[in-house]
């Protein structure tokens, strides 16, 4: 019998889906391995149990569970719930189930003014619709996955490898390096400039050289995020976004488990000279991660950047 | 007794949404609605992020469509900040939402709609799937998968990432292209555009005719948005928006004008805000039997408006339909026989563009400075005409952002064409899972 395969989104934008997809030929060879059981974007899978319903929706039983997105409705709570309790395995797929990603950048305001200024000038707010929750909440909020696969989106082979090493009975080893230990850039130390760059201009350097000729882009005084990010987007080869000379911004989330990103790069950049004031909007270097409390509204408790002292 | 017959989710589609069935005592239908459920505020927590953040940002409101996103939003930031891409610039710009119209075309009509065509509608819902049309065709779905790669492969070495790319910044693009990535791409491209003949080819033996039935589920009659040149020639990178009446008058516009044209309202049942041509002046009904106000987006849309296509295998299929079809077609399932044309607008213009030697320049950005403006940057995405507005303050920070993305205009013709479908298809309020099928069919060809 083959192991059984269910595949849900939530709060996301397909990207981990397309990710998947992306894999190409392979992904028909592990469509072959598996019996898909739930996959609502490929398959005609129906919900039994109208999700929102409190929590008794039923999915069918599977031996491995993918999850992409954060929560963020009483709908998308009830479909998790039913995926963990349904899933043998469960792998969290992409940043936005694991830290929340950019949507949870709508956890500095709260849900109700998100949706009023959303709506404002195009009439009343719409009432018959799922009920949202206070914020955006990672999928570890909320239930216990068994593997945690970040990216946005994650790496095709990475997704893969995950799946194959669960089919095989294994937990893959996730990567411990950062984006910066992956990254060819040429590092002398000290940040060419004492304030905050601002991407307006390309980077310098020629880019016809190879991109170990490169200076460091954050000692360029862009910001790179390199330091503070988890590593493994360009699979065994240079990050992604700096292979076309674009500063990191974090999509895979922090490389020190529980790290805070803001924090973390205010140091960085103090270690390279850099006058942290000098950064614009710093709490938008918390966009891949604004679950797990990281952003909050204004109205809510402190933020972690201005208990920590940041002027 | 009346009853409320549910769909959800709806499958084989791009996103998360659900269908209601109202149906009267009889069991006949009395009305239907598409509800999507899903929304993230995009619009409301950019503001204050410095705007030339935000081609990195928005691109995450959609992962199969982020380079329309990503380049829109580009292009909106130039207007805010007055800068002009230099010519390689915009021509990497365009290469790239053009060749991005590929993978996704190819994975909507082989890997969501063809198992209702080539293995039938009313085929066994556990068959009726990509893997159930790789089982029956393993050589095909090998070489869609192989083909689909290809493009994101290509998109991913000029823009860093095929899904949700950075390459794309105010001014222009972050690097240029090299003489040998240039040859590189050519050669794929033309692996790409003879996939997409093929594909053609196949649909035309095996999909399109049932596409063609006048009397199919799902009629609606309807305006049109797409994007023209200003010898209106079919434009998918940024142009003059045309919009044309049910009746095949239009009027064109520059997109930074679309406010006098279009108009946003909520709907109870939805978070997806509905629009409609109010410079019409006849308001919005979704009166099944005189909708008005309501246009369409997405490929048909664009076949519709255009004049001619300007790449000519193209223009010889856009001919032929015409012929067949007239303009403006309404039929709704028509819109995947568009699809199939614009795709191989997509490969060919992919490949006039590598041709053009200005792509190759050194040059592929404009420095800019922040500064206190508005922009609208506006692209053709997959699933059609999307808008990005937005304002600055003196320090280049967003102030008010409006998104209008393609399935958005699409809400008040997908609604009818549900209703539609649904009046055809349930008799009695019996609705089987068969019957479902075709109901959902009548909104997935908008590849919502």
């Amino acid at each position: 019998m083959k192991p059984t395969f269910a595949c849900e989104w939530l709060h996301s934008c397909a990207g981990c889906e397309i990710a998947l997809v992306d894999l190409g030929e392979v992904l028909l060879e592990l469509l072959a391995r598996v019996e898909i059981v739930h996959f609502p974007l490929l398959m005609d899978n129906k919900y039994s149990s109208r999700a929102g319903e409190g929590d008794g929706m039923v999915l069918p039983a599977a031996d491995l569970g993918l999850v992409s997105g954060g929560v963020a409705s009483e709908e998308q709570r009830a479909i998790l719930l039913a995926m963990r309790r349904s899933c043998r395995t469960l792998i969290a797929l992409g940043t936005c189930a694991t830290h929340g990603g950019i949507p949870a950048l709508a956890n500095e305001r709260s849900q109700e003014a998100v949706r009023a200024g959303v709506f404002a000038d195009c009439g009343p707010l719409p009432t018959q619709v799922p009920d949202c929750l206070d914020r955006v909440y990672a999928v570890d909020e909320l239930v216990q996955p068994d593997l945690c696969v970040p990216g946005c989106p994650p790496r095709p082979e990475t997704i893969a490898a995950a799946i194959t090493a669960v089919l095989d009975g294994e937990l893959p080893v996730t990567p411990a390096k950062s984006v910066c230990e992956t990254c060819p850039a040429r590092r002398e130390g000290r940040a060419t400039t004492r304030t905050a760059r601002r991407f307006f201009d390309n980077a310098d350097g020629n880019p016809d050289e190879e991109l170990g000729q490169m200076r460091c882009l954050l000692e360029q005084g862009l910001m790179c995020m390199g330091p503070v990010t988890a590593g493994g987007c360009g699979g065994s080869g240079p990050p992604l976004c700096v292979r076309v000379r674009v500063p990191c911004r974090g999509c895979y989330g922090p490389v020190r488990a529980g790290g805070n990103p803001l924090l973390d790069l205010m140091n960085a950049l103090a270690g390279q000279g850099v006058d942290r004031r000098s950064v614009v909007d710093r709490r938008s270097l918390l966009r891949f991660c604004g679950a797990h409390g990281l952003l909050r509204s204004a109205a809510g408790p402190r933020s972690p950047e201005r208990f920590h002292g940041g002027s | 007794m009346t009853r409320v017959v549910t769909i959800e989710p709806v499958t084989r589609i791009e996103g998360h949404a659900r269908i209601h069935i109202q149906l009267d005592a009889a069991g006949t239908v009395d009305d239907a609605r598409v509800e999507i459920t899903s929304l993230r505020g995009f619009e409301q927590f950019v503001i204050g992020r410095p705007a030339e953040e935000l081609p990195r940002i928005v691109s995450r409101i959609c992962g199969i469509c982020p380079w329309m996103h990503h380049l829109a939003a580009a292009r909106a930031v130039d207007g805010c900040f007055a800068v002009e891409p230099p010519p390689a610039g915009r021509l990497l710009r365009e290469l790239c939402l053009v060749l991005a119209h590929i993978p996704d075309k190819l994975l909507h009509f082989f890997f969501l709609a063809a198992p209702d065509f080539v293995l039938g509608p009313d085929c066994d819902l556990r068959v009726r799937n990509v893997v159930g049309l790789a089982r029956q065709e393993p050589e095909l779905a090998a070489q869609v998968a192989h083909m689909r790669r290809l493009g994101q492969d290509m998109l991913a070495r000029l823009g860093g990432k095929a899904v949700h790319p950075v390459a794309g910044v105010v001014g222009g693009f972050s690097r240029p292209l090299g003489r040998d990535e240039r040859r590189q791409l050519q050669a794929d491209a033309a692996r790409l555009l003879d996939f997409a003949l093929f594909a053609l080819d196949f649909a035309r033996e095996r999909v399109l005719e049932q596409c063609a039935a006048a009397d199919q589920p799902g009629q609606v009659t309807t305006g049109f948005l797409g994007t023209v040149d200003e010898h209106g020639n079919l434009r998918l990178a940024s142009g003059r928006l045309r919009l044309m009446r049910p009746d095949g008058r239009s009027v064109d516009f520059a997109a930074a004008d679309y406010g006098q044209h279009l108009r946003e309202r909520s709907e109870p049942w939805s978070l997806a805000k509905t629009v409609y041509a109010e410079s019409w002046g006849e308001g919005l009904s979704l009166d099944p039997t005189a909708p008005r106000g309501v246009y369409r987006v997405n490929t048909l849309a664009r076949l519709n408006v255009c004049d001619r296509i300007s790449t000519p295998r193209a223009q010889t299929e856009l001919e032929a339909f015409r012929v067949r079809f007239g303009r403006p077609a309404q039929a709704t399932l028509l819109h995947h026989w568009a699809r199939l044309i614009e795709l191989v607008y997509a490969a060919e213009r992919v490949g006039e563009l590598l041709a053009d030697d200005r792509m190759l320049d050194r040059d592929v950005r404009t420095p800019s400075v922040p500064r206190a403006g508005r922009g609208v940057g506006h692209v053709e995405a997959p699933r059609g005409t999307l808008i990005h507005d937005y304002e600055t303050d003196e320090r280049g920070c967003i102030t008010r952002a409006n998104m209008i993305v393609g399935t958005t205009h699409n809400v008040a013709a997908m609604n009818l064409s549900v209703r539609d479908a649904a009046s055809r298809l349930i008799r009695d309020g019996a609705c089987d899972e068969a019957i479902q099928n075709r109901i959902e069919m009548a909104l997935r060809a908008y590849d919502p």
